[in-house]
């Protein structure tokens, strides 16, 4: 009788025991240094994780005070989301100003805060390209070839996904731009390539692993840096890159919390963060993991990694800006909803 | 000739293969493809993996989470099994009912109640955000959801034995003037030792591995509210499959320690508990 319940005794200690030791380290880990949180969304683990650790010196350079920048990182929407219900963000970086604006609509962000810095507030730009299998079998060159029939494409789902918008947008701008294209003519394109669309994952990075690990589609229409990034990691030899005549330009753009960082008492820290990616430093940083920098002289130093195409913005015409754009193409009931009826 | 009570030998041979077919292809083959792919690259990658920054913290969340949680489900399952083995009252069917009520919703509900009663603009929120408490995207949040979701397993283990021993000990116990502690501490503790450290192991292999209502209730933040299972993912999204599977590799250790404790302790306990 008396042997388990010194066993037990002696368990129950070291829990206890275990417990403190995590406890106290735990605490020792908030208490050491000033925090800064980057939300953002999923293709900018690479840049932020870059970004991060150059700002942490810079600041200790300028300030000598440490700290730590910490980054989130997920589907914009849902990294929205969770800012509106109360992570503690004190920068957003995210995929769409309509994501920003959701969370400034709850009052975390003043409403003007598009103009506060310099191109609306995006200090790089990326754009839609097409990632295919080594040496092009399928003979894909522009936006046309993917409604063929027997052509697999991958991309994910644009009620989710915001480069998923981006691409179905720029399917969009590319078939208004054909001789005799107009609304109905775009709806039918995009109708047969999402009929050549085996699945539709809900993320970007849920596509290029469909489409890069497991060997579906013969092509990924992709964010330009996430297409470099599967070239790079797994090997040039497998893939090959393809611009098409026409894309979009996306831009996503950054804010400080305004709501967050005043309670917490890093504004300056979150403004220097968010300026720190426009400055020469910042910019070849977005260069190097293939966003667009927006800086002439570090496009420039580049060289011929960014080919020029020819980009349309989310305000062109055509789509008229995004609240516009989002309520036509993608809430319930919309163009895409009339357009993708899946298991047909 | 064979006994009466055993099947004809290719009926046995046909059962065992099946069973032990079914269970290399689920359960094995999946175990050891996370060690080969976590040593793909050999030792050193998997070793790098493992004591970056992000990934001890991630294993220290983990188990500062556990170490929350399980006492409390142990305190919170002893309470609610003593009530339904030992006692008749109205509303114990509700009560039965609750208890496996964590097990029937899916755990991204289980994630998003918490939101919904802590997030800014949940029930709660305003009031915890004037007085600076932060717990959902925090500590407080992922223990709140590994708590509700690891609930069940310790009533559940206890309450078919404590019922299957009746109440006569106890009573027996309470006519010879023993003091309700005592009568717990004597008599019920000893008879349920068992099932209840099994019961403990189980939540606390669990409370490891909860993926879905923890994701919900992290915000993901790299070195600070995320646990093993969140940080697999996260390195699995980054192509850096050998990190992601070192460390899945040590989260299904400690599951395995945990179910191998668990065996030796039954091993050890079933004469007793059969003797008692």
């Amino acid at each position: 009788m008396t042997r388990p319940v010194v066993s037990r005794r002696t368990v129950l200690g070291a829990a206890a025991m275990g417990g403190a030791v995590l406890l106290s380290g735990q605490g020792a880990r908030a208490q050491g240094a000033a925090q800064l949180l980057n939300v953002s969304y999923d293709p900018t683990r690479e840049l932020y994780r870059d970004f991060n650790a150059s700002f942490v010196e810079q600041w200790k350079a300028r300030t000598g005070q440490t700290i730590r920048a910490n980054a989130s990182h997920g589907g914009s929407g849902r990294q929205a989301r969770a800012v509106i219900d109360g992570l503690q963000a004190d920068v957003v970086t995210l995929a769409l100003a309509y994501d920003i604006d959701a969370i400034a609509g709850r009052g975390l962000i003043a409403t003007d805060w598009q103009s506060r810095l310099p191109h609306n507030s995006a200090p790089y730009t990326s754009t839609i390209v097409f990632l295919v299998r080594k040496g092009n079998p399928k003979g894909l060159r522009d936006w046309g070839d993917l409604a063929r029939p027997g052509v697999g494409v991958i991309t994910p789902n644009p009620k989710t996904s915001g480069g998923a918008r981006w691409n179905y947008l720029a399917g969009w701008a590319w078939a208004l731009r054909q001789p005799g294209g107009d609304e109905p003519a775009a709806q039918a394109y995009l109708a047969q390539v999402f009929r050549n669309v085996p699945v539709l994952d809900t993320g970007a990075r849920g596509s290029t692993t469909s489409f890069v690990q497991r060997g579906q589609g013969d092509v990924l229409l992709a964010w330009e840096n996430e297409a470099h990034l599967a070239f790079a990691e797994f090997g040039a030899d497998k893939f090959d890159i393809i611009y098409p005549s026409l894309s979009i330009l996306a831009e996503p753009p950054v804010a400080v919390v305004d709501r967050n960082v005043d309670r917490r008492g890093t504004r300056a820290l979150a403004e220097a963060y968010l300026q720190a990616l426009y400055t020469p430093e910042g910019q070849a940083l977005a260069a190097k993991h293939f966003y667009r920098p927006r800086d002439p002289a570090a496009l420039a130093a580049a060289g011929n990694r960014f080919p020029r195409l020819e980009l349309v913005t989310i305000d062109d015409s055509v789509f008229g800006g995004w609240q516009k754009t989002q309520a036509r193409h993608f809430d319930d009931g919309g163009l895409f909803d009339r357009i993708y009826q899946p298991g047909r | 000739m064979t006994p009466p009570t055993a099947e004809p030998g290719w009926a046995r041979a046909l059962l065992i293969g099946g069973a032990a077919l079914l269970l290399g292809l689920f359960l094995l083959l999946p175990l050891a493809a996370v060690f080969t792919e976590a040593l793909r690259r050999g030792w050193a990658p998997a070793w790098q993996a493992l004591s970056d920054p992000d990934a001890v913290a991630a294993v220290r969340l983990t188990l500062l989470v556990a170490a929350i949680a399980v006492p409390v489900n142990t305190l919170g399952g002893l309470a609610a099994a003593w009530c339904i083995a030992k006692f008749r009252f109205s509303g114990r069917a509700l009560l039965l009912a609750l208890i496996d009520l964590p097990f029937s919703v899916s755990p991204v509900i289980s994630g998003l109640v918490w939101v919904l009663l802590f997030g800014a603009h949940g029930w709660l929120g305003p009031w915890l955000q004037e007085h600076d408490i932060q717990i959902v995207f925090a500590v407080p949040g992922l223990v709140l959801a590994t708590i509700f979701v690891t609930f069940p397993f310790i009533a559940r283990t206890l309450i078919p034995l404590m019922q299957e021993q009746g109440r006569a000990a106890e009573e027996a116990a309470a006519t010879l003037g023993a003091s309700g502690w005592q009568t717990f501490r004597r008599v019920t503790l000893p008879e349920i030792r068992w099932a209840l450290l099994s019961g403990v192991l189980l939540c606390n292999a669990r409370a490891m591995g909860e993926f879905g209502a923890v994701s919900v209730v992290s915000g993901h933040i790299r070195g600070e509210t995320n646990t093993m299972p969140l940080h697999v993912e996260i390195l699995y999204n980054e192509y850096q499959f050998a990190g992601a599977f070192a460390v899945a590799a040590l989260l299904a250790l400690l599951a395995l320690v945990t179910l191998g404790a668990k065996t030796l302790l039954e091993r050890g306990g079933t004469p007793r508990s059969l003797a008692a």
